[in-house]
């Protein structure tokens, strides 16, 4: 057991990704807040790490707001008494050309993804600098390391989430608490499934082991950076995306 | 045993959080540059202190928290409230 007895939070742990994480943690004795925009999501997997007799309670909240953040973190204080892992996964795209790409879409994606991650972090981060231990992830992306054309709000953000993570670690390293970033390809999930299957083909084509990842892939990384085995790993970015970007 | 006082307390938790001796916490002494505190040392010292007393400290207080003194004062201020 990786990580018995340790406490995680999860955004966007309703599903995808975010849902493998949760699950693997749990799976690994941790006790999951599982967070996500929809209770209904939320609870599911929630459900799923209790019948493995382990101990999740779903939340739901839009991380990109502070004021539902900052509650919704002191409840999860109350009901887990400390946080040993934190993941920011919860993340959007609204894609477009930049050329018509609306305030709008800038704004949700970046609030979403870097400021939601801003939020979460500071309150969390406080608390695992009093205990002198904690590790912090943030799912970033491949194409916040090599951008990608009707993605600059999302690349944007993601690119912010690597600049965040080290600086996160620089500050926060001799108190004991790591933070990493994890830069998946392209992974099976919700957010690929609604890509036109030529454009799918086309990534394929550019993935050297040949074929998308699966959450679970990504779930591994997280919790090896979460366990004692990357105890020693910090202000780094592990692209896990079938050497896209070697 | 009497019930320590404000000051008491306040040199307590120094010395817990810095690691430093007694006699290095007088009222003058500067937290960085006299008891070694680095940045991240003064935010957790207002944690702990907002912890023992119960109160707020605003990131705007905090910043002209500089020395032990005015701790002890703004403290003291602060719980008489
Ligand atoms: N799927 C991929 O190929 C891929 C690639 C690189 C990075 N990522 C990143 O991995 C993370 C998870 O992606 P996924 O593929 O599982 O996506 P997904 O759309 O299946 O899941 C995203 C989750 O985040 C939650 N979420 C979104 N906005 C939220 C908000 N404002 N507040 C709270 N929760 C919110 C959703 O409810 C959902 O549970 C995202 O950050 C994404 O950017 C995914």
């Amino acid at each position: 057991m990786k990580l018995e007895n340790k406490v995680a939070i999860v955004t966007g742990a309703g599903r995808g990704i975010g849902a493998a994480i949760a699950r693997i943690f749990a799976q690994n004795g941790a006790s999951v807040a599982c967070v996500s925009r929809t209770l209904e999501n939320a609870k599911k997997t929630a459900d799923e790490i209790q019948a493995m007799g382990r101990k999740a309670i779903p939340y739901a909240v839009d991380v990109s707001s502070a004021a539902e953040s900052e509650a919704t973190i002191q409840k999860i204080f109350t009901d887990f008494e400390r946080v040993d892992v934190l993941v920011n996964n919860a993340g959007v795209t609204r894609d477009g050309l930049l050329a018509r790409m609306s305030e709008s879409d800038w704004d949700t994606v970046l609030d979403t993804n870097l400021k939601g991650a801003f939020l979460w972090t500071k309150p969390v981060a406080r608390a695992m600098v009093k205990q002198r231990s904690g590790c912090i992830v943030n799912i970033s992306s491949v194409v916040g390391l090599v951008g990608n054309g009707g993605q600059s709000n999302y690349a944007a953000s993601k690119a912010g989430l690597i600049g965040f993570t080290k600086s996160v670690a620089r500050e926060f390293a001799s108190r004991g608490v790591t933070c990493n970033a994890i830069a998946p390809g392209f992974i099976v999930s919700d957010m690929t499934d609604s890509l036109p299957d030529a454009i799918k083909q086309k990534v394929v084509q550019a993935i050297p082991l040949g074929a998308f990842g699966k959450p679970e892939d990504i779930a591994e990384a997280a919790l090896f950076l979460a366990s004692p085995a990357g105890h020693y790993v910090t202000g780094q970015v592990l692209a896990v995306d079938g050497g896209m970007t070697m | 045993m009497a019930e320590k006082s404000l000051e008491e307390k306040v040199k307590d938790i120094i010395v817990d959080q810095l690691g430093v001796n007694a006699e290095q916490v007088t009222n003058e002494a500067k937290f960085i540059e006299d008891l070694g505190a680095d940045s991240l040392d003064t935010v957790e010292l207002v944690m702990a202190f907002e912890e023992e007393f119960g109160v707020e400290v605003p990131d705007e207080d905090a910043e002209k928290l500089q020395t032990v003194g005015t701790v002890i004062e703004y403290l003291k201020d602060k719980t008489e409230k």
